[in-house]
């Protein structure tokens, strides 16, 4: 378990892809500089997903949380 | 006692339900058993594809405007005004201006999208759009004279209307460039928010090299952050600056505030069961086409099928009977390559799309189906 603080949860949950990425981009979006954003998605695809965009948009992804049938992603907005 | 059947939204999903219904409950309503109203804020129904042609001077706005009243069946009574507030507990509606609320038995949203630009500062001033009637009269008159320069194209956000518009707009204005002589003179570039140039990858594998194959240049993992009109730039949250002289972009899209506000869903689109397009949040309240959180995209060909499902759940309840039908992610759409080309894509939750070959005759098949389509908002087809 982590106990990373987070400002927010996004919980894209059930959503199919691109849903949780583009989730998480409103959301980087609308948060201040600094903020924590923890991603809720059972979605495969954002184990690779994720990362790459936290990489590119220079947003450092703090940690991945793995739970029986979901991920949790750690995203610090740059 | 009368069952009220109330929907909100008279355009595609809307009023293919209301005829449907019209249709399946004739004796109900002949009757007087049931009662169908659906209402809409405005009394011309709109056919919004037809805005793609707009911009090349292929059609006019008006071929996507018809009378509500001429489309949807008499047994339906028809409300033009705009709900302004649904109470799901004691299943009222609020209406504009004061008038009486309404109850109901059964309601449908069928609210569509709407377009939200202020989302990204300089939008309204710097960017071009085919998403609304006056966005694609506006790019009409600036892309007609548009003869050098870089024109980009933008898909800022998802989900939006019709995923697959953006790829048709590059298609064919790569290809109207051309035929007009101009191409060499002009630089496209496609952007789009994640890292493949579609949502759906195989849609997104096929296009891919097309794009390569007619230099159309592209950026992925691009999110439009900030436009500013004097310099023409147009900046990422991924920090990449583009230069623009013609920016078109397919602006954020949301739902209509009354979902959120009524509990429904975030950003006014309605959570609901994908297959039985039931409300999570509410009984007796089904939600259909670009407003329904389902996943498949914003299409008119999906709300259209949603329709059908939803007019057979609710005969099925009206009657007492087991609602038995549901929806299964059926989504249909024509992709135009350029000025007589189109592809054409079938799938559902269960099976991918697999474009098939550009030919001419997809592309007529499109037009054909734009011209059909009065035949598919008055239920017969
Ligand atoms: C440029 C473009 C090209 C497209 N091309 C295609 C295509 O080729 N194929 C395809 O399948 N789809 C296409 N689409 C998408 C398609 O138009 C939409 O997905 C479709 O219209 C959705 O239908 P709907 O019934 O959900 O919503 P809409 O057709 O948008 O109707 C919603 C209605 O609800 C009304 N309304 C909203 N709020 C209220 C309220 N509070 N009270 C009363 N009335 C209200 C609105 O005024 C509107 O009339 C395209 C869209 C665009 C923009």
């Amino acid at each position: 378990m982590t106990d990373i603080d987070h400002d927010e949860t996004v919980d894209a949950r059930g959503a199919a892809c691109p849903g949780p990425l583009m989730d998480l981009i409103g959301t980087v979006r609308s948060s201040e500089s600094g903020d924590v954003i923890r991603l809720l998605s059972d979605n495969e695809q954002s184990l690779t997903d994720v990362p790459e965009w936290a990489e590119k948009a220079g947003n450092e992804l703090l940690a991945v949380e793995e739970f029986d049938d979901y991920n949790a992603f750690y995203v610090e907005k740059a | 006692m009368t069952e009220h059947v109330v929907i909100i939204g008279g355009g595609t999903g809307g009023t293919v339900l209301a005829n449907d219904l019209a249709d399946r409950l004739e004796p109900e309503l002949d009757a007087g058993d049931v009662r169908v109203t659906l209402v809409n804020d405005d009394s011309e129904h709109v056919y919004k594809p037809v805005w793609l042609y707009v911009p090349f001077g292929q059609r006019e706005p008006d071929d996507g405007r018809r009378p509500l009243d001429d489309l949807v069946d008499d047994a339906v009574d028809l409300r033009i005004d705009r709900v302004t507030g649904i109470d799901t507990e004691s299943q009222r509606l609020r209406f504009s201006g004061g008038a009486p609320p309404v109850g109901y038995d059964y309601l449908v949203l069928a609210t569509g999208s709407t377009l939200e630009p202020d989302q990204i500062p300089g939008l309204a001033e710097g960017g071009y759009n085919f998403y609304s009637e006056s966005g694609a009269t506006d790019l009409r008159d600036e892309f007609l004279e548009f003869t050098e320069g870089e024109l980009v194209l933008s898909v800022i956000g998802t989900p939006h209307m019709c995923p697959a518009a953006p790829l048709e707009f590059v298609f064919m204005a790569d290809d109207w460039l051309r035929e007009r002589g101009l191409r060499e003179a002009v630089d496209i570039t496609y952007t789009y928010p994640i890292q493949r140039v579609h949502g759906n990858p195989h849609i997104a594998e096929w296009a891919r090299p097309l794009m390569e194959e007619r230099d159309i240049q592209v950026e992925t993992f691009f999110n439009a952050e900030s436009i500013d009109p004097e310099a023409e730039t147009i900046t990422s949250m991924e920090g990449t600056e583009l230069d623009y002289d013609l920016l078109v972009t397919i602006p954020p899209h949301g739902g209509v505030d009354l979902i959120e506000e009524a509990g429904l869903g975030d950003d006014g689109w309605v959570d609901v069961d994908k297959h039985t397009l039931e409300a999570e949040a509410a009984e007796n309240v089904y939600a259909l086409g670009d407003t329904a959180d389902t996943g498949v995209p914003n299409a008119g060909s999906v709300a259209h099928y949603q329709a059908g499902v939803v007019g057979q759940r609710l005969a099925s309840e009206i009657r007492g009977r087991p609602a038995t039908a549901t929806y299964d992610g059926k989504t249909l759409c024509f992709i135009e390559t350029g000025m007589d080309a189109a592809s054409f894509v079938e799938f559902d939750y269960e099976n991918p799309p697999s474009p098939a070959p550009p030919s001419e005759k997809l592309h007529w098949s499109k037009l054909a189906y734009n011209e059909s389509y009065w035949l598919t908002a008055r239920g017969l087809l």
